[in-house]
């Protein structure tokens, strides 16, 4: 079956320095993928190179058909295929939830008005912040303005949802509560590539676990196997990092 | 610039004659010749009649002349509160001064006088064959006060001017149509600029007087008995008859004042004319004050909505422009910032008027608009810049255009940021405004000062006017505020 997401050879350096130095990696639809590796080793940096927002000089990236090649072509098609949900949820301040979810739909895709918001609410109610529709973002708690982010990283429906460390600010509960809407939208044959540090996350809700150390896939695999006896130097510090003491 | 040496050149005067007494007299010397003007051999020397009337007084009373530069408009509050001992620069006698300050008798008399442009010599032969056209005068003085009444009674059109060089100037270029001023300065201007005619009946009489602070009593006496025996042995006739204004008014008002008469003010019944009531007068310029506050208010609005829309023009230009433009906009920034506002409305309205003659209000609206749209591109870049990197990558990964990131979520984003200096600025514009005037644009300070001018003290028309300033800005501050706590302070 041919993946939503292929990444194959990406290189991307700043300056002299080399932050990707070949990555290949897929995700299919309906996987549910993380990646993870130590701070530095260009997790991040691999995700704004599929969202279209870093360019890229070696390699090439595939999304749903759509190819790029590290140039501006292509990129301004990018936002039907692939939706992003930064680390710090990054809505607009000026903008009620449900007018952050309409804003694209509206403007960029020519979406009636009604029918946007009709489906922006849908949305939201769908993520359980259906309440919190009128609210501005500084009046959401971290956990509702992730869900209102999500919400708007769907609008344009992609197949694929990129999330930066979703589970940076979240405490265990939350945690939990995540995991479980990303396993209602991979169970909707979206696929999610998620950048993540909390290895139990990964272990509860990943269907799939992928490795990066110094801008190179290093492992991948079930979670439950990679994670409980990592293959990897790179692995197994970063288990380590976290570990007893933390 | 004469004007600061002049002022650096009586600091060391005063300085080196610190010991001996000193008659300090207040003169504006940017007035120029013949009152009072730096000497062109010697731009540390100071020349004109009204400087050798200052010298013949200090010398009759034993004492060293001292010049004290001040503001032409500022001399009776300056004297009134001890700048300087008199104050001497062919100042107006009126009933006002005479209320407020210790006044000599007069030393010279003039007549105002109406000067058009050759070709209209036949048409414009007095006020009252000006209806609908415009007359230029200086503000706050009598030919000011004449022409304002004629507005009433012959519909005529008066233009307030800060200096009496560009009436005429502007006479020439047909920006008016007469100019009505002191035969002085009539005189002068006709010997400068070919073209002009002045008609020989005048509009009216009026005197130059010394003023001094109103305790003062002894000094104006010692000045009233001085200046009598300077008419009568000739001495004031030869200063006069050296700076060419010597007339045959002059030895009939001399007769009058030796004959005993301390003024010859006289109401238009006959008599002394009694100052009106601090309320009449306060209720005869009260509209007055609320038009030229209407203007303020207008001109200060166009000018801001012309700062505001250039002013992001310019940012938007500085931040996504290519370097070219940014290199640009940025020197027209620098020079607009760098630069007085007052000097920019002087090029715009006389500087250009050889190309392009702008009407008064045109060209204030441009010069203000103009200027804070240099300072306003600079606080609508900085929060372009400011707003954070991730917001703008959020639209770009949903697909927008640069164009609809700026429209929809930078340039909002930014004009939160911006809304606090913003308002600032407008305050400042608002009172900036008041600049306006030297383009004879009668505004909320210029007609204050014309009626501080005739009431003879600023306090009333300065609280009057403070009070309307206020009352302009402040709903606009509160409006700020109040959009500023929607936008700021969490609502949950």
């Amino acid at each position: 079956m041919t993946p939503v997401l292929g990444v194959q050879g990406l290189e991307l350096a700043r300056g002299t320095r080399e932050i990707l130095r070949g990555v290949d990696l897929s995700v299919h639809g309906g996987e549910l993928v993380a990646l993870m590796g130590l701070s530095g080793s260009g997790k991040t940096t691999v995700l704004r190179a599929i969202a279209g927002i870093e360019t890229f000089g070696g390699g090439h990236i595939e999304v749903d058909g759509l190819v790029l090649d590290g140039s501006a072509r292509h990129v301004g098609d990018l936002h039907r295929k692939v939706g992003m949900v930064f680390q710090f949820h990054c809505l607009w301040d000026h903008l009620t939830a449900v007018e952050n979810i309409c804003l694209a739909p509206v403007h960029v895709y020519g979406t009636p008005a009604g029918e946007a918001t009709t489906r922006a609410r849908a949305l939201l109610a769908e993520l359980g912040v259906g309440h919190r529709e009128q609210a501005l973002p500084r009046e959401l708690s971290g956990g509702e303005a992730q869900r209102v982010a999500i919400a708007r990283a769907l609008a344009a429906d992609p197949r694929l949802l990129l999330m930066d460390e979703p589970t940076a600010s979240l405490d265990p509960a939350r945690r939990g509560e995540l995991g479980n809407t990303l396993r209602q939208l991979t169970a909707k044959g979206r696929s999610l590539l998620l950048t993540c540090h909390d290895d139990d996350f990964v272990r509860d809700f990943a269907t799939r676990v992928v490795v990066l150390a110094d801008g190179r896939v290093v492992e991948e695999g079930d979670p439950a196997v990679v994670l409980s006896t990592p293959a990897h130097e790179a692995t197994r510090r970063l288990l380590d990092l976290k570990g007893p003491a933390a | 610039m004469t004007a600061t040496t002049v002022a650096i050149w009586s600091v060391c005067v005063s300085t080196a004659f610190a010991q001996a007494p000193v008659l300090r007299w207040g003169a504006d010397a940017e007035g120029g010749a013949p009152f009072v003007e730096a000497d062109p051999d010697n731009p540390e020397r100071l020349r004109g009649f009204d400087v050798e009337v200052a010298e013949l007084l200090a010398k009759a009373l034993g004492r060293t002349p001292v010049f004290v530069q001040a503001a032409f408009t500022a001399l009776d509050q300056s004297v009134k509160r001890g700048d300087f001992d008199v104050a001497i620069n062919g100042l107006e006698d009126s009933p006002a001064k005479r209320a407020e300050l210790a006044v000599s008798v007069p030393y010279y008399q003039f007549r105002e006088v109406l000067t058009v442009r050759a070709a209209d010599a036949g048409r414009y032969r007095s006020l009252a064959d000006l209806r609908g056209r415009k007359v230029a005068t200086l503000g706050a003085t009598l030919a000011w006060e004449i022409l304002s009444e004629a507005q009433g009674t012959h519909g005529l059109e008066p233009v307030s001017y800060d200096d009496d060089v560009h009436p005429y100037e502007d006479l020439l270029l047909g920006r008016v149509d007469a100019v009505l001023l002191d035969n002085v300065l009539a005189e002068r201007s006709m010997r400068r600029q070919p073209g002009l005619v002045t008609q020989p009946e005048a509009a009216a009489v009026g005197y130059y007087v010394v003023l001094m602070a109103p305790a003062d009593v002894a000094l104006r006496d010692q000045v009233n008995a001085e200046l009598r025996a300077a008419m009568r042995d000739g001495r004031l006739e030869a200063i006069f008859r050296t700076w060419q204004v010597w007339n045959d008014d002059q030895p009939a008002m001399y007769a009058r004042v030796l004959a005993g008469a301390d003024s010859l003010l006289e109401a238009p019944g006959g008599g002394a004319p009694a100052r009106p009531s601090t309320w009449d007068l306060t209720a005869r310029y009260l509209p007055a004050l609320l038009r030229a506050a209407l203007i303020t208010l207008v001109l200060s609005c166009a000018a801001m909505l012309l700062a505001v829309s250039l002013g992001a023009a310019i940012a938007v230009g500085r931040v996504y422009g290519r370097g070219w433009v940014r290199a640009l906009l940025t020197t027209c920034v620098e020079v607009t910032r760098g630069t007085p506002v007052l000097l920019q409305l002087f090029v715009l309205y006389y500087g250009l008027a050889a190309v392009v003659r702008l009407p008064p209000f045109v060209a204030a609206l441009l010069g203000l608009g103009l200027n804070y749209a240099a300072y306003e591109s600079e606080i609508y870049r900085a929060a372009l810049e400011a707003v954070p990197k991730g917001q703008l990558e959020a639209a770009r990964t949903l697909g927008f255009s640069t164009w609809q990131t700026l429209r929809l979520v930078r340039g909002p984003l930014a004009f939160r940021y911006a809304l606090a200096p913003m308002t600032n600025d407008f305050v400042a514009l608002l009172k900036d405004s008041s600049l306006v005037s030297v383009l004879t644009v009668v505004e909320l300070t210029k007609q204050t000062q014309i009626f501080a001018a005739n009431l003879g003290t600023w306090a009333l028309p300065g609280a009057l006017c403070a009070a309307m300033y206020l009352a302009l800005s402040w709903p606009l501050a509160r409006l700020a505020a109040r959009l500023e706590r929607r936008w700021a302070a969490p609502a949950a």
